[in-house]
C-alpha cells in the first residue's frame, strides 16, 4: 500500500502553547481521499485531532480547510492531487483562511461565514403566493440551482484574497447566496437587495476577480461568476451606479469594439469616464480628471508604443470586410430577446453534440464544473 | 439554565420543520445539534420527495404503494395522514424558496422512482435533501427571533421528571466543553439514525443512534428495529450512495453475464420495484456466482442508457461521484454497485403527533422515530416526506402541549451525573481497545451477519459480538484530556448508544422468524402472517432488553401477495 506523509497544524487554545505542526504516515490507495487520510491518524495515532467532518462524500460541507496551500474539502481532495501539489513531499493540511482557529483544523464560522451570509437576508422575499407553485420558466430554477449547490464549506473565504484585504467583504460564499434570490424570479425584491449591496462598500464591487473562488469551490458554484451576474443585473437592468466606475469601462470597451473591430486604448480612459457621447467622453470634466491623473501612466504608454497620440483623433480599426464579421457577432448578440449567459447549468455540456443541445459549449466540463479531482 | 417551551435536539429537515412549526404557534424554541443544521444527514438525501401533487394523482394511490412497499408492516393510519399532507407539505416548500425542477410549463416536475404506480417524486437535480434542508435554515434565520439555536451542542441524556414525564435534556457545549441543563415543557427528538452501526453504510458518522438510545433509557419503546434498509446502489469501492434517481431516469442494472436480471425478479416494475426486493435480487445474483466486477461482488448500474443532457442535469451530484469516489464517467459506462446499508425503518414508537406513548411530554420525528409509516421496508423519496410531515405535527402539537402547562422543574442531579460520567471517560487509562477498533468490529460484524439475507446462527453470533464489544466499549482508550472541542469524549458515547441499539436490532431479527421486507430470514423464507402481521418493541430494563408486541392499524388495506 502507497504511503503518504501528512503534516498537521495543530493548535489547542488550552495549552497556551504556539501551534506547531505533527507528521503521520498513513497507508492508502493514492484515490483515497485526504479525509480518509486524516481519519486514519486519528483512529491509529491520535484520536485528539480536532476537525469537521460528517458525510465523507462532498455534501455536508463540514471539512472544509486548506492542504497544500488550496482551500477545498479534505473528502474531495485525493491524496494523489494534494501530493501532485506538495512542495516538500508531503501533505501538508491546516484550517481555512480568514477565520479564527478553535483548535487544530476547526474555525470560526459563525465569526465570519455565517455572519456574513446572515448580511444578504438569506431567504426568499416572495410576494403573494398562489395557490398550487409558482409558475416559473425551467431554465430559471436550473439556473438559481447552481448557487442553491453551495454546501457552506467556506473554501471559497477561506482563499479569497480581497476578504485578506478587506477582512468585512461580504464574499464569495455570501454574494453567491445573494445571486440565488437576484436570480429566482420568485423573488420580489430584486432591487433593493442589488441596491443595498452595491451600497455597501464592502459589497458587490469589493471582489477582483482573482478567480480563487472558483477554484476552490468543490460544487461548481463559481461564486466570481454569480458576483458578476450581480454587477451586470444590478447596472444593465436596474441602473444601479457603480461606484468603481466598472460598469462603464466594460460598455467602453464593448462600443469601441464594435465602432473598430480593435481596442482603441486612448478612448478607452475618456469613455469610462465620461461615457459613449457623441465626443467619446472627451469633452466630460471627469474624464479630463482622470485623464489628467492617469497622465504618467500615458506617457509610459506612450513611450512603449503601446498608445500613438494621433489615435485620439484617428483611432485605429479593423478593414472593413472584418469590421463587418464583428459587427455581425454584435447583431446576434444584441439581437436576443434575452441576455446572453454562458451559464453551463443550463446549457450543460455534450461533447458528442446530443441533439437536444442547442448551444453546445466546447469548454472542458470538469474545469468548469469546479471539481477538483 | 435555558428554558423554552419546545425543545428540539436534532437540526435535520426534521427538526428544523418542527422548530419552525412551533415558533410559529407562539412558542418559544430551542433547537439544538451536535453539528451545524447545515451538515445534518438530511443534506445527502438526493432523489426527491413524494406526494400526489398532480391532479392526476391521489393521495390514495400514493398511501397504497406505502402500504405495499412496508409490506404490510406499516400503520395504515399514518401512512394515510402522511400522503394525505403530503401535497400541501410540497406547495410549502415551493412558497418558502425551494427551486424544484420545473417542466416545460413551468410547473413542479416529478421524476419515476422505486415502487410507485406513478411519476410523484418532486426534485431538485439531485440535491433535493440538500436544497430543502438549506431553505428551512434561510427560515430558520429568518424567525431567529422566535427560535434559539444551539449549534454544536451534544445531547448527553434526556431528563426524566418525577411524575415521569420527559423535562428536556442535558448537553455539552462542545466549543467549551461547558454542560447545561435544557428545561422544556415539551421535547422532540429529531437526531436522526443509527447506519454507523453498520460497515460501510451511505449513512455519515455523525448517525450514530443518539436520539434512540436516550430515549430506550427513559422508558421509551424501540419498534420495528430489525428493518434495516439496504439501498441497492452504493458504490462498491467505498460504499458511497448513488441515488434511487438514477433508475428513476431509466438506469438498468446488469449482472456479470450481461443480463438484466430484474426481470426474472419483478417482471412488471424491473429496476423500479420497491428496495428490499431490488437489494435481494442483487444479493441472490452475487451469492450463486453471477456477480459482476474483478472479485464478482458487485452488479453494473448503467446509466449509460440515459441521455447525457438529461443526466448532466438532473444526476449532476452522481456524475461527480462516480469521478471523484470511483474514477468512472457514469455516462460513458457501466459503475460497479451492490446493496449497502442505508436506512432504519424502526425506532422511537411514536403516534401520528410524534408522541411517544409512555413519556409524556417526549416527541419523536424522522428517523429517529418509529410512526411506524415504512414498515418493512421504506419507498425512495419517502422518508424526506416523512421528516416534514411528522416533524411538522410533531412541533405543532408539541407546542400546544406547551401553552397548557407550567414549566417542570426539572431535576438537576441528571447533571452531576453526566458531568462525572463524562470526566470519568476522560480521565481513563489508555488501557482499552480503541474506540474505532471497536466501531470498526462492530459495523464489519453487523453487515456480515444481520444484512440483506440472515440466519439463526448468524443471528445468534452476531448477539454474542454485541454484546462483548458492549462491555468492551466501557473502557474504550480516549486520547483527548480537553476540555475545549474534545470530540474523542462524545465518540465514547456514540460508542455506547451504537451498541445499545445494536443489541435491539439484531434481537428484533432473531425474534422475527419470517421474511417480511428488508427482514429476509434464509431459514424462514416466507412471510408468515399468521404469526407476525405485528410489531416487536423493545424495552430497557436492569436485566437487559425487554420484548414486547404492538398492533398494526389497518384501515383500507389487507394483506395481499406483495410482487412488482
Amino acid at each position: 500500500m502507497p504511503e503518504f506523509t501528512l503534516r498537521i497544524r495543530r493548535y489547542n487554545p488550552e495549552t497556551g502553547a504556539a501551534p506547531y505542526w505533527d507528521r503521520y504516515t498513513v497507508d492508502l490507495e493514492p484515490h483515497r481521499s485526504v479525509l480518509e487520510g486524516i481519519l486514519q491518524v486519528k483512529d491509529r495515532f491520535d484520536s485528539s485531532i480536532g476537525v469537521r467532518c460528517s458525510c465523507r462524500a462532498a455534501i455536508c460541507g463540514s471539512c472544509g480547510m486548506t492542504i497544500n496551500g488550496k482551500a477545498g474539502l479534505a473528502c474531495h481532495t485525493h491524496l494523489s492531487e494534494a501530493m501532485s501539489r506538495s512542495k516538500d513531499g508531503t501533505i501538508e493540511i491546516q484550517p481555512l483562511g480568514n477565520m479564527p482557529v478553535i483548535k487544530d483544523l476547526i474555525v470560526d464560522m459563525d465569526a465570519v461565514h455565517w455572519k456574513k451570509v446572515n448580511r444578504v437576508t438569506p431567504w426568499l422575499l416572495s410576494g403573494d403566493l398562489p395557490e398550487r407553485e409558482h409558475i416559473v420558466p425551467r431554465e430559471s430554477m436550473v439556473d438559481v440551482t447552481q448557487p442553491m449547490a453551495c454546501i457552506q464549506c467556506g473554501s471559497c473565504v477561506g482563499d479569497c484574497l480581497a476578504m485578506e484585504v478587506d477582512p468585512d467583504f461580504i464574499g464569495p460564499a455570501a454574494l453567491a447566496k445573494a445571486y440565488r434570490f437576484v436570480g429566482d424570479p420568485r423573488d420580489v425584491q430584486h432591487e433593493q437587495r442589488l441596491k443595498d449591496l452595491a451600497d455597501d462598500p464592502h459589497g458587490l464591487y469589493t471582489c477582483t476577480h482573482c478567480f480563487k473562488c472558483i477554484e476552490a469551490c468543490p460544487k461548481g458554484v463559481a461564486p466570481m461568476n454569480q458576483i458578476m451576474r450581480l454587477r451586470r443585473i444590478a447596472g444593465q437592468d436596474h441602473h444601479i451606479e457603480d461606484v468603481n466606475n466598472g460598469e462603464r469601462h466594460e460598455e467602453a470597451f464593448v462600443v469601441l469594439l464594435q465602432k473598430y473591430g480593435l481596442l482603441s486604448e486612448a478612448d478607452v480612459v475618456p469613455r469610462s469616464y465620461g461615457g459613449n457621447g457623441l465626443t467619446g467622453g472627451k469633452l466630460s470634466p471627469k474624464s479630463g480628471e482622470q485623464v489628467f491623473q492617469s497622465l504618467p501612466f500615458l506617457a509610459k504608454a506612450v513611450l512603449r508604443g503601446k498608445v500613438k497620440i494621433s489615435q485620439t483623433l484617428f483611432p485605429h480599426k479593423l478593414d472593413s470586410e472584418s469590421l463587418a464579421e464583428v459587427k455581425k457577432i454584435y447583431k446576434d448578440v444584441k439581437g436576443r430577446e434575452e441576455r446572453l449567459e454562458l451559464n453551463l447549468y443550463i446549457t450543460g455540456y455534450d461533447e458528442d453534440g446530443d441533439p437536444t443541445t442547442s448551444e453546445a459549449i466546447p469548454d472542458n466540463p470538469n474545469e468548469k464544473a469546479g471539481a477538483t479531482a | 439554565m435555558p428554558s423554552h417551551d419546545v425543545l428540539i435536539i436534532g437540526a435535520g429537515l426534521a427538526g428544523q420543520r418542527a422548530a419552525l412549526e412551533a415558533a410559529q404557534a407562539g412558542a418559544s424554541v430551542a433547537i439544538l445539534s451536535k453539528v451545524h443544521p447545515v451538515r445534518s444527514h438530511s443534506v445527502a438525501a438526493a432523489g426527491g420527495i413524494n406526494a400526489a401533487v398532480k391532479v392526476t394523482d391521489s393521495w390514495e394511490s400514493h398511501a397504497y404503494d406505502t402500504v405495499k412497499g412496508s409490506d404490510f408492516l406499516g400503520d395504515q393510519d399514518a401512512i394515510e395522514v402522511m400522503c394525505r399532507e403530503a401535497p400541501g407539505e410540497v406547495l410549502h416548500l415551493e412558497h418558502i424558496g425551494v427551486t424544484f425542477h420545473r417542466d416545460e410549463t413551468g410547473q413542479m416536475d416529478a421524476r419515476a422512482f422505486g415502487g410507485a404506480s406513478a411519476k410523484r417524486t418532486f426534485y431538485v437535480a439531485d440535491i433535493t435533501g440538500q436544497a430543502i434542508l438549506h431553505v428551512l435554515y434561510e427560515q430558520l434565520t429568518k424567525y431567529s427571533d422566535q427560535i434559539d439555536k444551539y449549534e454544536e451542542w451534544f445531547s448527553t441524556s434526556l431528563i426524566l421528571n418525577e411524575d415521569g414525564s420527559c423535562g428536556g435534556c442535558i448537553a455539552r457545549d462542545i466549543r467549551t466543553g461547558q454542560m447545561e441543563v435544557f428545561n422544556a415543557k415539551s421535547t422532540i427528538l429529531a437526531n436522526g439514525g443509527a447506519g454507523q452501526i453498520f460497515k460501510p453504510t451511505t449513512n455519515a458518522l455523525i448517525c450514530t443512534a443518539d436520539g434512540m438510545a436516550q430515549a430506550y433509557d427513559i422508558g421509551a419503546e424501540l419498534m420495528d428495529m430489525e428493518m434495516i434498509q439496504y439501498h441497492p446502489t452504493c458504490l462498491v469501492s467505498n460504499g458511497f450512495l448513488i441515488t434511487e434517481g438514477a433508475r428513476g431516469e431509466g438506469a438498468h442494472l446488469i449482472n456479470g453475464n450481461g443480463e438484466r436480471f430484474m426481470s426474472k425478479y419483478a417482471p412488471n416494475k424491473l429496476e423500479l420495484a420497491s428496495r428490499d426486493v431490488v437489494s435481494r435480487a442483487e444479493q441472490t445474483e452475487i451469492n450463486e456466482g453471477r456477480g459482476a466486477g474483478p472479485n464478482k461482488d458487485g452488479i453494473y448500474l448503467d446509466i449509460t442508457v440515459v441521455p447525457k443532457k438529461r443526466v448532466h442535469e438532473a444526476l449532476r451530484e452522481i456524475v461527480n461521484i462516480g469521478k471523484d469516489f470511483s474514477g468512472v464517467d457514469i455516462t460513458k459506462e457501466p459503475i460497479l454497485i451492490r446493496p449497502g446499508q442505508h436506512y432504519i425503518m424502526g425506532g422511537v414508537r411514536t403516534n401520528v403527533d410524534g408522541q411517544v406513548p409512555n413519556v409524556p411530554g417526549l416527541y419523536a420525528a424522522g428517523e429517529v422515530a418509529c410512526v411506524s409509516v415504512h414498515g418493512g421496508n421504506r419507498l425512495g423519496a419517502n422518508s424526506l416526506l416523512d421528516t416534514l410531515i411528522f416533524g411538522k405535527r410533531s412541533g405543532a402539537h408539541a407546542a400546544a402541549r406547551a401553552s397548557d402547562i407550567p414549566m417542570p422543574q426539572a431535576p438537576t442531579s441528571r447533571l452531576e451525573v453526566d458531568r462525572k460520567k463524562l470526566e470519568k471517560i476522560i480521565s481513563r487509562e489508555r488501557t482499552g481497545r480503541r474506540i474505532s477498533e471497536i466501531k470498526d468490529e462492530l459495523g464489519t460484524t453487523m453487515n456480515k451477519n444481520c444484512a440483506v439475507y440472515r440466519t439463526e446462527e448468524n443471528l445468534q453470533e452476531q448477539l454474542e459480538i454485541v454484546r462483548r464489544l458492549k462491555e468492551e466499549a466501557k473502557t474504550a482508550a480516549i486520547d483527548d484530556k480537553g476540555t475545549i472541542f474534545n470530540q474523542d469524549v462524545l465518540g465514547a458515547l456514540e460508542l455506547e448508544y451504537m451498541m445499545k441499539t445494536a443489541e435491539t436490532i439484531v434481537l428484533g431479527a432473531i425474534e422475527r422468524k419470517e421474511s417480511r421486507g428488508a427482514q429476509s430470514r434464509a431459514d424462514f423464507p416466507d412471510r408468515d402472517d399468521e404469526k407476525f402481521l405485528k410489531h416487536f418493541t423493545f424495552t430497557e430494563s436492569d436485566s437487559g432488553p425487554v420484548l414486547g408486541e404492538a398492533p398494526i392499524t389497518f384501515t383500507k388495506w389487507e394483506p395481499e401477495v406483495r410482487s412488482y
